[in-house]
């Protein structure tokens, strides 16, 4: 067949890497392909410096990060739970660049019914969005709104009437589809909450712990019987538990 | 350059269900066979390891097994009069890579449709009349009967070890089974799967309710199984991790955990991964299929010359590759002519969420395999007379929940905020004590004219090939199912005494971004007239004698069940009509 273009072939291969532990097409015969040590873990977020965000970004992501998941006395906000640092290294891998995604034109916008059709990255949407609200909220818009503060000196009862503005569509963020980014915020906030405490949020297990979800326990057939028992094992992590780990005691 | 490679009996594209399948029944008669996989080789002890499969963020919310839009995606419109748009991040459906193909990802529900279900225009209009189907529904019957396909069905559910309870045994209708599906030659190779609280009283309501529960057939092992072929399976664990994750128990049914070992030791079997068929060739006057051309992962073009090609990618695919190699007359909706995308299905699905109170009802949501579940059958296919309600199908419906995994299923009641104190405190409350079937309707999506497939005009894929463009709606029959089976649905929890419930009835427009299924038919259906069928009874191209396509995409409707096991079965049929008849003669197996 001619007409295929070797370039964009190329960019497939490339795309293959991704995730997959054979990268080169290759032949089976004989055997399974089975090699040793070629598993591919997840990659574990370390601490350390930013990664996506910028200074000036900081405190407008905590804030957010802490009016969608408010702290209470039994489990800790949004903040506290490392949800900042799960969406840091999330915007800053290949979620922020929308690798793997259909990224070719035209972009049009359709209905709603055909899906985002947007030629932004995460990663370009949230570097817009952050900046379009704190000037937003400098701004003083909306009734009752103090001028000249940043959505993270706003007080939490203001704070929510903006958060309920973007999500309910009363507010327009200049260049930003505000409605839509506040979803993608509301959703990023909750998985980097509910997600595995490898990727850096869920601190401790705490959302984990605040539900009754045991984790990555895999083996259940001593309780699937059990009928309005209470599971009696608290959770573990992919990366187990710190109690397992004696020099962490 | 184009290379070429050694000649082969047998070019199998994609090494799935129906690609394994038919690669091992075909070398088991000595032919030799390449099957061509565009994904990765995948297995469980290098690609999903128990130590960390469990991980909700890599494999279900960032779909790490499936196949990636940047690779190929498709275009959607709800009608002909939109422009088609791409498919940036899949939604509604997940198209899966790899070796194993839906296999490896599946929640390995094993149903076979109902003996009604493979005759359907004929049984309906029997029934009801011919003015009883609205004008525009295309439904038709499928050339093969569930009478042919049953050793196929039984062969498959023993090569998995399908965990059920039999409800018609040669006839016998048997306490506890399915009293409404057809005739079986033998029972279950092994026995239903525990049940959970949840779904266990869901059965004890339906029940008192007047329904005949019965527990949904798994591909998730109740016990370690030894299959016909020697393989062996472990029992599920109920972890909890099964649709959107491979299996690191080696207790889900999947190509890998049945068939690959052995088929891959053959030494007339060869696989290539990380290759992408592009192109099926044909003979100057198009009659004849010479072989395939695949370009491999470093843009090298490859032509494997072959006596017999089968198609066994997944549903779109086999329709896409027909199109581009222009076999077959692509479907014109509007003059109602052609056959290539025609009758092109999905799926009617709709959910209740129920919320019980948490100082009486510990579900442990958490505890689940992927084909978990008790359900009724009352309200599938024809099993109920339709003549009062107006609309034809049905589905199973069934607390058949398969998770408690927290970014997919922390379900609040409704009028709950999606965030802030308030959403925060529901989550917490409610997340022991409340139900999220998931597919709990899983209602049939009957053909029409307007819902079909063809080549988009702008957008293209990765080599520049145009993709294939999805015009898609719910019709008014669906809807009045949907709202009919979600209604009866709802009073079995009720009866499980819920004391709130969130009906989410599946509404039109259909929309691309919210997951039903990944049972996409259609497009390329069987049948016994070639003026309305791409292939005969026995999945041969009508146009190509030595071609066959394999799978979903020759399903004329879809009912209302899972496909995979009516997939298996039609892949085993068609293996032994091509081994009886088709090698000692080739050439059509039917004449239309």
């Amino acid at each position: 067949m001619s007409g295929i273009r070797r370039r964009d072939v190329l960019t497939g291969a490339t795309l293959a890497l991704v995730g997959a532990a054979a990268a080169r097409a290759s032949i089976v015969k004989g055997e399974l392909p089975w090699r040793p040590d070629t598993a591919s873990p997840p990659p574990r977020v370390e601490p350390g410096p930013w990664q996506f965000f910028m200074p000036e970004e900081l405190p407008t992501i905590e804030a957010l990060a802490d009016r969608i998941i408010p702290p209470d006395p039994d489990t800790p906000g949004g903040k506290e739970a490392g949800c900042v640092v799960f969406l840091d290294r999330q915007l800053a891998g290949p979620y922020g660049s929308a690798e793997g995604l259909y990224e070719r034109g035209p972009f049009i916008q359709g209905v709603e019914q055909q899906g985002p059709q947007s030629s932004n990255t995460p990663a370009q949407t949230y570097r817009a969005a952050l900046q379009a609200l704190d000037q937003y909220c400098r701004d003083g818009r909306g009734s009752g709104m103090p001028r000249g503060k940043r959505f993270a000196e706003l007080a939490p009862q203001e704070q929510d009437q903006v958060l309920h503005g973007l999500e309910g569509g009363s507010i327009h963020l200049t260049g930003i589809d505000a409605k839509q980014f506040f979803d993608t915020l509301r959703k990023d906030i909750q998985d980097g909450f509910f997600a595995d405490p490898i990727y850096g949020g869920n601190r401790d297990m705490c959302a984990w712990r605040m539900i009754g979800f045991p984790g990555a326990r895999y083996d259940y057939r001593d309780w699937v019987s059990r009928h309005n028992e209470r599971y009696p094992l608290p959770p573990v992590s992919i990366a187990g538990r710190a109690d397992w780990t004696p020099h962490n005691r | 350059m184009v290379r070429r490679l050694p000649h082969k009996d047998v070019a199998i594209v994609g090494l799935g269900w129906t690609g394994s399948i038919l690669a091992n029944e075909l070398t088991d008669a000595g032919l030799e066979v390449v099957a061509i996989e565009r994904g990765p080789w995948r297995a469980a002890a290098t690609d999903f390891p128990p130590n960390y499969a469990q991980d909700e963020l890599r494999y279900r919310i960032r779909h790490e097994l499936f196949l990636q839009p940047a690779q190929t995606t498709f275009t959607f419109r709800n009608r002909m009069s939109q422009t088609a748009l791409p498919i940036r991040n899949w939604g509604a459906f997940m198209p899966p890579n790899g070796v194993g193909g839906g296999g490896v990802h599946w929640n390995a529900e094993t149903w076979r449709f109902l003996p009604t279900d493979f005759v359907l225009r004929s049984h309906l209009t029997q029934r009801y009349g011919a003015r009883f189907l609205p004008a525009d529904m295309t439904i038709q019957d499928w050339g093969v009967t569930y009478a042919e396909l049953e050793p196929h069905y039984d062969r498959f559910e023993y090569l998995c070890g399908t965990s059920g309870q039999a409800g018609n045994l040669r006839g016998r209708i048997l306490e506890g089974g399915n009293p409404f599906e057809g005739p079986r030659s033998r029972p279950y190779p092994n026995p239903p799967q525990s049940q959970p609280f949840s779904h266990t009283l869901f059965a004890q309501a339906a029940r008192r309710l007047g329904y005949r529960p019965f527990p949904q057939p798994s591909g998730n092992l109740s016990r370690a199984y030894r299959n016909p072929l020697g393989v062996r399976q472990g029992p599920c664990s109920y972890c909890g991790f099964c649709e959107w994750f491979g299996c690191g128990n080696y207790s889900k049914a999947s190509p890998q955990t049945t068939l690959l070992p052995v088929l891959v030791r053959k030494p007339n079997f060869v696989a290539r991964d990380q290759c992408e068929v592009t192109h099926i060739n044909l003979d100057p006057d198009g009659s004849r299929a010479t072989g395939v051309t695949f370009v491999d992962s470093s843009g090298q073009e490859w032509v494997q010359p072959a006596d017999l090609v089968l198609l066994c990618a997944y549903t779109i695919f086999n329709v896409q590759l027909l199109m581009l190699s222009k076999v077959g007359q692509p479907y014109d909706p509007v003059a109602n002519r052609g056959v290539i995308g025609r009758n092109f299905t999905h799926q009617t699905i709709s959910d209740v969420v129920s919320f019980f109170d948490p100082k009486k009802f510990i579900f442990n949501p958490f505890i689940a395999s992927g084909a978990i579940g008790m359900c009724i059958d009352e309200f599938n296919g024809d099993n109920f007379d339709h003549g009062p309600y107006g609309f034809v199908g049905g589905g199973y419906m069934g607390q058949v929940q398969t998770n408690g995994r927290p970014m997919e299923t922390t379900p609040v009641p409704p009028g709950t905020p999606k965030w802030g104190a308030k959403w925060k405190q529901a989550v917490k409350e409610n997340y022991l004590s409340a139900t999220k079937p998931g597919t709990g309707v899983h209602g049939s999506m009957y053909s029409y004219r307007d819902v079909y497939l063809d080549l988009d005009p702008t957008y293209e894929d990765r080599f520049g090939r145009p993709l294939v463009r999805i015009t898609m709606d719910f019709h008014e029959n669906e809807l009045k199912q949907n709202r009919f089976l979600t209604d009866k649905f709802a009073q079995i929890f009720q009866a499980m005494g819920a004391r709130q419930m969130d009906k989410q009835y599946r509404r039109a427009p259909y929309d691309i971004t919210d997951y039903q299924t990944t049972h996409l038919c259609g497009g390329a259906i069987m049948g016994v007239d070639p003026k309305t069928s791409a292939v005969n009874p026995y999945l041969q191209s009508w146009d190509v004698p030595n071609l066959f396509v394999i799978g979903a995409s020759a399903f004329p409707q879809n009912a209302g069940y899972n496909p995979t096991g009516t997939v298996a079965a039609l892949a085993y049929w068609s293996a032994d009509a091509i081994l009886t008849r088709y090698l000692k003669s080739p050439g059509p197996l039917a004449h239309g």
